[in-house]
Formats: C-alpha cells, structure tokens, sequence
C-alpha cells in the first residue's frame, strides 16, 4: 500500500516525469579558481551572459511557486558570484533549501559563520584524494589544504554536519576509507558520485574511471555504509545485485534537470551540450515552462529503448546505466554503460565511433583563445591490478 | 546547517489521538500521489496515492486520527491506511497535534 520510498510501480512513474524536478541542480557561474581535471562543466571563465542577480531571485520565485523544495548549487566555484550569499539568503528565506557545493577556497571563518547562521542550508566540500598528494592531482596545487582549512572554518562555525564530497576513480578508490575517516573527524557526512566523462573528463576519463574490479569493491563499500551519500549515481552497479540506495533511475530531463550560468536548461548536470539543451529561463514563461513542455524533456519521458541491453537479465536493475557516461564516450544511448558492470561497455568502446567534441567549455584560455593546461593526472602511479 | 532536534524518530501513531501534518512538511501533489520534504531532516517521502496525501492534508481537521480515517477511507481500505500514518509517523511527517 502507499508511502515509503520506491517499488517498482512508483519508479515507472518517475521514468513518466514529474510535475517540477525533485532535484534541481543549479550552476550559478562557470568562473572558477581551481581547473581540475575532471570539471563535468568545463568551468573557469565567467561567461559574460550569466545570469543577473535579478534574474537569478527570478528563478527563485518560480521554484517556489513550482514546490521545489531544494536546489543544488554548483558552478564553477558558487562563491565567486558577488551575490552569492544575498541569492541564497533569499531561497532559504522563501523555503527554498540550498544545498552547495564549493572547493573551500573562499570559505573563511566570516564566511563559515554566516553560512551557520542559515537554516535549510547545506554545504559540500570538494576533494579527491585523502592527501595533498592525491587530490591535488587531479584539483590543483593548494586545493586540499584549502578544502581542509574551509572545514575546520565550518567547525569552528558550529555549522554542524557537513558533507565531504568526493569523485571516486581509480586513483582514490584505495582511499575511500581514510575519506571517511577526514569525514568523521569533523562529524561530517561522506558523499561518493560517480566520475561521468563530461566537461574536461572527456580527456581524463579513460585513465581516472575505475576499473570493474575497483567497481565490484566500491558496491560492497557502499552496500556496507548506508550513511554515505551517492545522490543516487551508482545505479549503474545496482545490476551486481541487491539495488544501493535511492531510486536507481537516470532522472534526467524526469526528475532532475540543469540551469546552467547563462540559464540555459539542460536534461542532467553531466549533459551540458546542445543535444540535450532543453531551452532557457529567459524565454516566455521562463523555467516553467522549460520543464513543462520542452520537446526534448517530452522524449525522454516518453518509452525509451533498451537496444542492446533489451535481452541482458539485468536492465531492470540498471536501465542501460547514465546517458550522459555513454553520450560521452561516443556509446549509442539505447546500449549498455561504459562501465557496465557485465562487461558489455568495453565491447561497446572497442566498436565505437567518433566521440563528441564539446564546444561549450569555459576552460580559462590565455590570450591567443588557447585553453590553458590542466593539472592532467601523469603523477599517477598504474592501479593495482587484481 | 540543521534544525535542531530534526534527527530524533518520530513518535509512536496511536489512532485514537490527534495529528497534524509536521508543520517542517511540506507537500506536492504529483500524479502518483504526493511529495512530502521535511525540511528539519531533508527527507523526501513518496505518499502513492492521492487518497492519503489528502489524508494527511486533512488530519488536523479531526479530533483523531480514526475519525479521519472513518470520514475519508472506504471501510475496507482503513487497515492499510492505520499502517501507511503509522509509517509516516515514524519518519516525521506527521506528528502529534497538542491542541
């Protein structure tokens, strides 16, 4: 009978859309302070087009009026946005909750206090390694001891419990229990998703993704810590079994949706380009509108194929995996995941075609419109093989 | 940061007394049903039908939680509506109403 989180019949509904996102992601600027490898937005240079604070409080009224009740927020670095803290002063105001994620670079202890003072307020730290070593690697020279001074500034705030939030790869799989530890030092929450090769991670992928014995590990980690948090983005590994927590569905363009910088709407945080553009706030009737009658946000709610997978006893346990890893890395959509579980991606990327090439980055360039170096991950040693 | 006292259970549903919607709830009808957030733990709940998110919408206005029960569900569904409020108790979406 009814309540409770979701069998089977409710998760058909999802697949259907919803009336309003259940978890809406929102990229306030794609100006950022560090370059790291794997950015899924290709962040580091304001766009000139972003959104202005009026628009911004804006997009805040429709979601109130929608009955979303919590955004995630991102970027690029959130907190460079000038009226960082007056925007989200103004959702959490309107019963609007605000989760954010930031690498700590401007969180200082005034910063920390402020954010302690507001409720519906929640805070990720970005890092990706337990050690300078490791995760600034991949997030740049000083971006861990930042990201740690940002946490002892929320303890010392009193903020209460945190989130540390990490990018698993193959680098920092053999990490994930000294990641809990930092976590638990601070009485704070762990929180593991899943590397998609988007943005800047469609150079890095092919070296920082697990390999599938690192992904065996990682599902019987998680399955044994239910108090860490994936936002739901290990569906992929539910076919190895019992399902992880959360709805275990790709939301995309159902459930979840992006508003990028410059407002343009996109199906999922991990699929910002044109293919799978939804539409934009500033148009007639603005985000409502978007997410209401969007052609594309209509296909995706509509019967999808399972091709390739269609015959595989599994799909209904990962449904072909997240279409944004296969989109990508240049995989049909309607087949399996890069990172299937049985194996069937790496046949899947030996065949493959042509990957696309995004034009939509904000890479920082220098002054002949070349992007600048990354710190790419040549430091890494081989994984250990199994 | 959190709202105090958001993580304690919720409490034990007895039929016979009066509940309420958790005032920290907020609810979203959808096809299915409705959404329920509670805004002190961050838990999002789904409510399948639209019977018993009309339910729990009406609670406050009973002196009981049977007597809603007895004015809105059908007599042969009001069992598997005592065990969905008894649930929604325990994960704070209702609460007990001091009136």
């Amino acid at each position: 009978m009814p309540v409770d989180t979701a069998p089977p019949p409710l998760k058909e509904q999802f697949t259907r859309g919803l009336d309003a996102p259940i978890c809406l992601t929102w990229e306030l600027t794609y100006a950022c302070n560090l370059a790291c490898v794997h950015c899924l937005s290709s962040s580091g240079r304001r766009d000139p087009d972003e959104l202005t604070p009026a628009e911004a409080r804006h997009i805040v009224d429709d979601l109130v009026d929608m009955k979303v009740f919590y955004v995630n927020i991102g970027g690029g670095e959130p907190m460079l946005r000038p009226d960082f803290f007056d925007l989200v002063s103004y959702a959490v105001g309107r019963q609007v909750g605000v989760k954010f994620s930031t690498n700590g670079t401007r969180l200082t202890p005034e910063r920390a206090r402020q954010l302690a003072a507001l409720d519906y307020l929640d805070v990720q730290i970005s890092i990706d390694g337990a050690t300078p070593t490791s995760n600034d690697a991949v997030r740049g020279e000083g971006s861990f001891a930042a990201a740690r001074r940002a946490m002892d500034n929320l303890a010392a705030a009193g903020f209460g419990p945190f989130k540390v939030s990490v990018v698993v790869t193959r680098q920092n799989m053999d990490e994930l229990d000294a990641l809990a530890a930092i976590a638990d030092s601070y009485g704070a929450q762990l929180r593991l998703t899943r590397l998609r090769p988007s943005g800047r991670a469609v150079d890095g992928w092919d070296a920082l993704h697990p390999t599938a014995a690192q992904q065996r590990t990682l599902y019987h980690w998680l399955l044994e810590r239910p108090g860490v948090l994936t936002g739901d983005s290990f569906f992929h590994l539910s076919a190895l079994g019992e399902p992880l927590d959360g709805l275990n569905l790709c939301g995309a363009g159902r459930v979840v949706c992006l508003i990028d910088p410059v407002g343009d709407v996109y199906a999922c945080p991990f699929v910002i380009d044109r293919q799978f553009l939804a539409g934009n706030v500033r148009a007639p009737g603005g985000f409502p509108v978007v997410w209401r009658e969007s052609a594309l946000f209509a296909s995706l709610r509509g019967p999808q194929s399972a091709g390739a997978c269609a015959s595989c006893g599994s799909f209904d346990a990962c449904r072909g995996g997240c279409m944004a890893a296969k989109f990508f890395t240049g995989l049909p959509l309607d087949g399996p995941d890069p990172e299937c579980v049985h194996g069937h991606g790496e046949a899947a990327l030996a065949a493959r075609g042509e990957r696309p090439q995004s034009v939509l980055g904000h890479s920082k360039i220098d002054r002949h419109g070349t992007p600048l170096p990354v710190p790419m991950p040549v430091r890494f040693r081989s994984p250990a093989r199994t | 940061m959190s709202v105090a006292g958001a993580r304690q259970g919720g409490s034990a549903f007895a039929v016979e007394k009066a509940w309420r919607l958790n005032p920290q709830v907020a609810l979203r009808n959808e096809a299915f049903g409705a959404l329920a957030y509670h805004y002190g733990n961050r838990r999002l709940v789904f409510l399948k039908s639209r019977a018993l998110a009309d339910l729990v919408s009406s609670l406050q206005q009973y002196p009981s939680a049977a007597d809603a029960i007895g004015a809105l569900v059908p007599e042969g569904q009001r069992a598997s509506y005592r065990r969905a409020l008894a649930r929604l108790a325990d994960s704070e979406v209702i609460d007990l109403d001091a009136r």
